[in-house]
């Protein structure tokens, strides 16, 4: 009786899950889907798509495997505090994180006298799609990151150190690739995190064709636009992006294991 | 010739000893916890002393405003686990001193090459650490270890990861190669029976002292 409960239970939340992105699949035909598809809108979301999730995954690798690494090795005043702060942007909605990055680099924002200064204008470009991704992709490679450092066994570091091997050379040929599935893992969740982001990119880039319309921007406007079928067509091109890296997330735990 | 000043405070007493080391082999023993592992690791550069000074062939390495980074002290140290790199192979492993000193990558390796013949490796060369037996993966520490000609050896309970059925034959071992070296080597066991195999010239620590 218990077993047939937690069953039906179990298949009801599959099932929920399931059908409806399946229905997404079901809605156009093949034909229709190449053509919407390779239409100019659905080609520049695309494009605008691709450079921005690349952009911020560079920045988050670049600033947030430092970070990770401090935040698990480093003992320092307010250590706790900083990685509270890297946490925070999971739990933040994302249309409070678009209105606290236009708040900081906005025109009228805290920012705003330095950035004209340097002539840089950041809200409502291409930049802030970009910006909008790292505030929210981040957390994802930080915290794989900082586990990944933290659960490897010092002795390596410290063998590569006394066969005189410099620090940054130590990291790059021992704590990097022995910590290589954290880091893969993390930051593949932290592009499609980036990829979906909705929320803060409109509150801080808006919705401009061609310069900050990236994929969800382009799901939500052909909706409102009563363009549904663009809106299927590039939201099957999600789900089967979300599908693939379900899947390799799958293998690199895999691999580590 | 290492020369050792040092003092610490550990959880349960202050490591304190004065010591020198002559070229060959010295034999740390006493039991778990006197500070023979931390006392290897301040020569090492892997743990800083509170104050004094640590010295090896009149180089200073230690002292006040003076603390050479442990990448630069030439001292080679042999982990209790061997931390034999996982994910190289058993060739490139021995070769990581070459490379580290600037050496190219085929160079080292040929170089290394030879250390895996004299330590009976050769067939191992291609071969990940994970698959290799206790005590090859101790060998393989030891070559990698003495490839690039350290100015000192430490070794940290080298026994410790092995069976009781090879331990004797890789003491044996290790006594015949250590003795071919002209430089300090200081051996650190917890065993007795390892003290009395190597018949070396001992030094025994106790509560973080030089005792008797």
């Amino acid at each position: 009786m218990i077993r047939a409960a937690v069953a039906v239970a179990a298949a009801l939340l599959i099932l929920f899950i399931a059908i409806p992105l399946a229905t997404l699949y079901l809605h156009l035909s093949p034909a229709r889907f190449g053509a919407l598809i390779t239409s100019p809108d659905a080609l520049s979301a695309l494009r605008i798509s691709l450079i921005t999730t690349v952009a911020s995954l560079a920045l988050t690798l670049l600033l947030g495997t430092p970070l990770a690494y401090v935040l698990a090795r480093g003992s320092f005043p307010g250590r706790e505090i900083a990685d509270a702060i890297v946490d925070l942007p999971i739990v933040v909605p994302p249309a409070v994180a678009g209105l606290a990055l236009l708040f900081a680099f906005g025109k009228l924002g805290l920012a705003a006298p330095l950035l004209r200064a340097l002539h840089v204008e950041l809200a409502f470009t291409t930049a802030a799609v970009v910006l909008a991704q790292l505030f929210v992709g981040t957390p994802f490679y930080v915290r794989s990151a900082r586990a990944g450092f933290a659960s490897l066994d010092r002795s390596f570091e410290e063998a590569s150190a006394t066969l005189g091997m410099g620090p940054l050379r130590t990291f790059a040929r021992i704590t990097v690739p022995l910590a290589m599935p954290a880091l893969a893992g993390g930051a593949v969740l932290a592009w499609a995190r980036s990829l979906g982001e909705f929320g803060a990119t409109i509150m801080f880039a808006g919705n401009l064709p061609g310069v900050t319309q990236t994929l969800p921007l382009a799901v939500y406007l052909g909706l409102e636009n009563g363009d549904v079928d663009l809106s299927a067509a590039l939201a099957v091109v999600l789900v089967t992006i979300a599908l693939a890296i379900v899947a390799l997330a799958r293998i690199i735990e895999r691999r580590a294991a | 010739m290492i020369e050792l000043r040092v003092s610490k405070a550990l959880r349960e007493f202050t490591l304190e000893v004065e010591l020198a080391f002559a070229p060959g082999v010295t034999l740390m023993v006493g039991p778990s916890g006197a500070g023979k592992s931390t006392l290897l690791r301040i020569i090492a550069g892997l743990t800083r002393p509170d104050e004094g000074r640590v010295a090896i062939d009149g180089r200073v390495l230690h002292e006040r405003g003076v603390d050479v980074s442990a990448f630069r002290r030439e001292v080679a140290y042999v982990f209790q686990e061997y931390a034999l790199f996982p994910h190289l192979d058993v060739l490139d492993n021995v070769a990581y001193g070459l490379v580290a000193r600037g050496s190219g990558r085929a160079e080292s390796r040929v170089s290394a090459q030879r250390w895996l013949e004299r330590f009976g490796l050769t067939a191992l060369a291609t071969a990940r650490p994970r698959t290799l037996s206790g005590g090859e993966r101790q060998r393989v520490a030891l070559a990698r270890a003495l490839a690039w000609k350290p100015r000192a050896v430490l070794l940290d309970e080298p026994f410790a990861a092995l069976d009781e059925a090879t331990r004797a034959r890789v003491r044996d071992e290790l006594r015949v190669t250590l003795s071919s070296l002209d430089v300090p080597i200081v051996l650190v066991t917890h065993d007795d029976s390892d003290a009395q195999a190597f018949s070396a010239r001992t030094v025994r620590l106790e509560r973080g002292r030089v005792a008797g």
